[in-house]
């Protein structure tokens, strides 16, 4: 087997990596809200969180390449800011992630909090605990198997992403060519070395993430209730 | 002494809570009524878990609801004990007791923990999950936890109802000294009215979101005109008495305030102890004469103050020995027989047994001369 060129690789597991602590830090609220919202927003929220599950990543990088373009006033805001495009960028990667992996964060956080309930905080509140005291030291460790989940599946969901990435990145060696693209276009040139040697690695990685993760679990279970 | 007063109202799509009432805010404080009566929504309400009541809530001159105002359930230094123990299950008894007493410390209070744990026993529990108590364990870890709030106000929500019966007896003791020796005033929710006659020094009667009354124990317990609030089968009366002397045979002698001689089962106190014992009405039979050659040990001399006839074949006679209240549950048709009416010199007879260890509690220093 030859030695696979590792660049896309690095740049795969940069983006999971910064998606899925972006998507950790806003989805958090965005949960915790849901759980415990009775506005009639409600389901209009959930099904805006829920959409990037059923539609065509083409559809969804179709529209975020028109947004993000610099003719669009959110692309020209972005470049007036920091100089450079968003679609065709890292940064437009992201952007794009965040919100194709959105409900892989926010599901199992929000299924998390809603077992939970409003018992163990109350409990809290009445011991003189506030609001984010109470976040931290009740419903966090208690939701930790939500954490736990949503980290996996946002990073592997990331990782595995294709269409979206197409739609708004393009393959830019170094920028925006990921090893679902690498992949790809090593099968379109018939070059199935170097297409084995990536799959082979992303495989890998995958498995051992998941069983370390399931061992983790495994070992520290937190009972909830 | 300080008050709680109450001025609040609570709509819900099929139950209305309409509450304007001071509260006494020292000794125990029993909040009874039947199910659905609101005594739970009430508690919440005053701990500042519901939100949407409208109106105002003060204590000890400190408004804690009120037009503008509304102060957070964690700034209110309440200790809240729920129906469940609700202790966090990713901490150890020991974390749990501590989750409450690092708080109150930041907050500037000072909670005693040795003397809270040595009060509930809690020393072998310590290191435990609380995956790993039984019902009652967990109680009073959760007892233990709100105590180590060092609250201004205890609020008590059923802490017994998910228990057995063996289990209630056991824990009942730990809530008497939480009573008597911590000097928290408790307001105390139950439907149990074995439980209210035990500790209770106050009660208010909850009604259909409403209160229906207030008095000390002995008055409303008593009250045969309140009889249908508690069911007829839960009639009773509590007497007072003075320990006097200890038994070899198992019986405690005691001494009414009008020095009448009570026996009980033993009692585990010490002689000039004040007791009080719960007397179920339908264990007192009434007798114009002395009766003679019974088995039954306790015969008290009385006169009778009220007949009350309901719906049923029974009739509730209250009889007064000295300056209590004695309740008796007789039978129409028992009561045409005698002769029983108002001012009429009558005899009572309560088996000793017939009183169980759980109807027997010790007195408060509210209760003794």
């Amino acid at each position: 087997m030859e030695w696979p060129e590792l660049g896309p690789l690095w740049l795969t597991v940069r983006l999971a990596a910064v998606t899925t602590g972006i998507l950790l830090v806003l989805g958090t609220p965005l949960a915790w809200w849901l759980a415990h919202t009775r506005s009639r927003l409600k389901p209009v929220a959930e099904a805006i969180t829920a959409l990037p599950l059923v539609l065509p990543p083409t559809v969804l990088g179709f529209y975020l390449l028109v947004f993000l373009s610099p003719e669009a006033p959110l692309g020209a805001a972005w470049r007036d800011v920091t100089g450079a495009a968003l679609t065709f960028s890292f940064a437009g990667l992201v952007v794009a992630s965040v919100l194709y992996s959105l409900p892989f964060t926010v599901q199992p956080l929000q299924a998390s909090f809603e077992t939970i309930g409003r018992r163990p905080l109350e409990a809290a509140a009445a011991l003189g605990a506030g609001p984010l005291d109470r976040f931290l030291t009740v419903a966090s460790p208690l939701a930790l198997r939500g954490y736990l989940t949503a980290l996996v599946l946002s990073f592997a969901h990331t990782v595995g992403e294709f269409g979206v990435v197409l739609m708004v990145g393009g393959n830019i060696p170094g920028r925006t060519k990921v090893i679902s693209i690498a992949i790809y276009e090593h099968v379109e040139t018939l070059d199935y070395a170097q297409a084995h040697a990536l799959s082979a690695v992303l495989l890998a990685f995958s498995f051992a993430v998941l069983v370390g993760v399931y061992a983790v679990n495994r070992r520290f279970p937190v009972h909830v209730g | 002494m300080s008050t709680l007063s109450l001025d609040i109202t609570l709509e819900r799509p099929d139950f209305a809570l309409s509450v304007t009432h001071a509260f006494p805010a020292a000794g125990l404080t029993a909040v009874f009524g039947p199910s659905g009566s609101g005594k739970t929504t009430l508690l919440r309400v005053i701990a500042g878990f519901e939100p949407g009541a409208r109106g105002t809530v003060r204590f000890d001159g400190a408004l804690w609801q009120g037009p503008g105002r509304f102060v957070p359930p964690h700034r209110r230094g309440v200790g809240y004990v729920f129906q469940e123990p609700r202790l966090f299950p990713h901490l150890s008894v020991s974390g749990n007791l501590a989750y409450a007493e690092r708080r109150a410390r930041r907050a500037g209070r000072r909670p005693d923990r040795a003397r809270v744990e040595d009060g509930l026993d809690l020393g072998p529990l310590r290191d435990r999950r609380p995956a790993q108590l039984s019902g009652g364990e967990a109680q009073r870890v959760a007892m233990a936890r709100a105590l180590l709030t060092d609250p201004k106000l205890m609020l008590m929500d059923e802490p017994l109802s998910a228990l057995d019966a063996a289990r209630k007896d056991a824990i009942l003791p730990y809530i008497e000294a939480i009573r008597d020796r911590l000097g928290v005033p408790i307001l105390f929710v139950s439907h149990s009215v074995p439980e209210v006659a035990r500790l209770a020094d106050t009660v208010v009667l909850l009604k259909a979101g409403q209160v229906a009354g207030q008095g000390s124990a002995e008055e409303v317990l008593s009250d045969p005109a309140l009889a249908p609030s508690f069911g007829v089968r839960e009639v009773g009366s509590i007497l007072t008495a003075r320990v006097t002397v200890q038994h070899d045979d198992g019986l405690t002698e005691m001494a009414l305030p009008d020095g009448q001689t009570l026996f009980l089962p033993r009692v585990a106190a010490a002689p000039g102890q004040p007791i009080r014992a719960r007397i179920a009405a339908h264990d007192v039979i009434l007798s114009r004469d002395r009766p003679e050659g019974l088995s039954a040990l306790n015969v008290l001399r009385g006169t009778i103050a009220e007949l009350r006839r309901g719906p049923g074949p029974g009739v509730i006679v209250r009889l007064r020995v000295g300056d209590a209240d004695l309740l008796a549950r007789v039978t129409r048709r028992s009561a045409d027989a005698l002769g029983l009416r108002e001012g009429l010199a009558c005899h009572a007879v309560a088996k000793t047994v017939s009183v169980a260890a759980a109807d027997i509690g010790l007195g408060t220093a509210s209760l003794s001369p």
